[in-house]
């Protein structure tokens, strides 16, 4: 089969390699009909998301036919059934899963001695996203095995696209958890730094969950269009003051709701501390350029909720972090939930509360994908979200 | 916004002279009392060092803060102060030829700078030239935003995803925090 395959920094490729087997009874054999490129795949193309290896299937956004069931899987899946597939594997057994904490479930990373190195406790197995998730091939490919596919799928109803449902398996619930996280009040403003897709996704959470007022921070002008469209106030923080801007949208207090949409690869040169960290990062002597996570503790509202869906690998530097204790910042961050969210959203899609497939802007065929990375990466011809058909 | 593409010829160039730099940088600092005596103008160590300096840090900004064109107009601006002190080294100088010959090196990577400063102003005035895609009609919304606010405000969300009561905002008005 075809498959995009990750070769080291900048190279992704579109390869002809060996056909996914059923390998464990509770394994399924997907199709795939279509697929997307992940804001945070970017940051295994360039290289910053440690434990990665040559040879490696990217892609943990897809979606397809269910081909091949294995025989601990049949109760709960039939072949020929249509499947969104969440990014985070989960067994439904462990006590994470069964607290509904499915992206650190206990038992689906099959790396979990070294997880347990790294993290302190093993994290959920992850699609296509370094072995340090536990190494699982990724969907952007012609089939894919989905392991623990008894409880790792979302069934798709007959009537709706798969441009409609695809972002069900992460962008969609990962701006739902970061805005229900927040516990957003009529009475909030929220401010998101970010307006790539998860950005996007999450200033519509918000607009639906009831905030008073949603600001999007970002410097290309289609994405703060895009934002705009969706409700939200714009800020181009390179004609503009982040700060300035949102103390005068809140009366001086700073917004309550402060998300990072952004992660790891904040903008390097629109300040000195994004200078700083790109180039300790380019010395190797930090991995994450942490501007975003800076801007949020200093102009949040004491009191106030960071939330944290964007993607961070490792170590940060000069974080004001006696800054957010005096300020009794609430934290609250990780890797998505996802099933938690998707019968939730499935509904909401299905009576057209909203429709996902606004934030499409490209789509190609497979073996355009590696083109597609850089052209995303760079921001050029107007991408926001990449699909891609097998 | 400025422009730039990683993957652009201008751009590439712009990374080999980023590591040109980081290069020649790295020997001026470390072999830069060898340098200034082969040139002839020993009494300029210091300085030597110091351009390796400028020369690192300039490599760093072309390979890793992203829009290489200031880079590369500092490296251009680099050359100039490189050009002024070899002119003003091959005065009385013994070795005057070999000052001369990295003159003449100088000037060559001053062209090579000009040219990669223009192909990167010509990849952005071909990218400004291109139709803007206009997404301001993409709401993801059946209906207006205004009708749409607040309309998963019942939706299901866990006890575990709400901010703990003692730590909301309380109206301004309430004890708040008091029981």
């Amino acid at each position: 089969m075809r498959a995009l395959v990750w070769h080291g920094a900048n190279d992704i490729r579109c390869d002809t390699v060996p056909d996914p087997e059923i390998e464990h009874p509770r394994d399924a054999i997907v199709k795939v009909t279509t697929c997307a490129i992940c804001g945070s795949d970017l940051h295994l193309h360039d290289n910053f998301m440690p434990g990665m290896e040559k040879g490696d299937i990217v892609g943990h956004e897809f979606m397809g036919e269910v081909m091949e069931v294995g025989s601990e899987a049949k109760s709960a899946l039939k072949v020929g059934e249509r499947v969104v597939v969440p990014f985070t594997i989960w067994c439904g057994e462990c006590d994470q899963c069964k607290r509904g904490n499915y992206s650190v479930c206990e038992r689906s990373n099959r790396n979990k001695a070294l997880a347990d190195k790294v993290f302190g406790h093993t994290t959920a197995g992850l699609f296509g996203y370094t072995h340090l998730t536990g190494g699982y091939a990724g969907g952007q490919a012609e089939y894919v095995r989905v392991p623990m596919a008894d409880r790792t799928h979302i069934k798709i109803p007959s009537g709706l696209t798969d441009e409609q449902v695809l972002f069900l398996g992460d962008i969609f619930p990962t701006g739902w958890q970061a805005a229900a996280q927040c516990d957003i009040q009529p009475t909030d403003t929220v401010a998101i730094w970010g307006c790539g897709p998860v950005g996007q996704m999450t200033i519509r959470s918000a607009v639906l969950l009831g905030a008073k007022q949603v600001v999007a921070i970002d410097r290309v002008p289609e994405r703060l269009a895009m934002a705009k469209a969706g409700g939200a106030i714009t800020i181009n923080f390179e004609e503009e003051s982040v700060v300035e801007r949102l103390n005068e949208l809140t009366g001086g207090k700073g917004p309550e709701k402060c998300i990072d949409a952004v992660g790891m690869e904040a903008h390097a040169t629109a300040t000195l501390d994004s200078m700083y960290d790109r180039a300790k990062q380019a010395l190797m002597l930090e991995s994450d350029r942490a501007h975003v996570l800076r801007e949020m503790i200093y102009v949040c509202r004491p009191a106030g909720v960071l939330s944290i869906p964007g993607v961070y690998g490792g170590l940060i530097d000069k974080m004001p972090f006696g800054m957010a204790m005096n300020k009794g910042l609430t934290w609250r961050m990780g890797q998505t939930h996802v099933n938690r969210w998707t019968d939730d959203l499935l509904n909401r899609i299905q009576e057209g509360q909203i429709d996902p497939s606004f934030v499409i802007t490209h789509t190609v065929p497979l073996d355009q994908g590696p083109e597609m990375y850089k052209t995303f990466r760079d921001k050029r011809d107007g991408c926001i979200k990449v699909v891609l058909k097998p | 916004m400025a422009y730039y593409n990683r993957s652009s010829a201008g751009d590439n160039l712009a990374r080999g002279l980023g590591w040109f730099s980081i290069g020649l940088g790295v020997a001026e600092l470390m072999a830069g009392r060898s340098i200034a005596r082969w040139m002839g103008m020993e009494d300029r160590t210091n300085l030597i060092r110091a351009y390796g300096v400028r020369e690192i840090t300039t490599g760093v900004g072309l390979l890793a803060l992203g829009d290489p064109k200031p880079w590369i107009w500092g490296r251009i601006a680099g050359d100039a102060v490189d050009m002024a002190t070899l002119a003003e080294g091959m005065r009385d100088n013994r070795r005057a030829g070999n000052a001369g010959i990295a003159f003449g090196a100088v000037l060559a990577a001053t062209a090579l700078d000009i040219v990669c400063a223009q192909k990167l102003h010509q990849e952005e005035a071909h990218y400004r030239s291109l139709p803007v895609p206009d997404y301001s009609g993409r709401s993801g919304f059946p209906r207006a935003v205004s009708a749409m606010r607040g309309a998963a405000s019942d939706a299901p969300i866990a006890e575990d995803m709400r901010t703990p009561k003692i730590l909301q905002f309380q109206p301004a008005t309430g004890q708040a925090g008091a029981s």
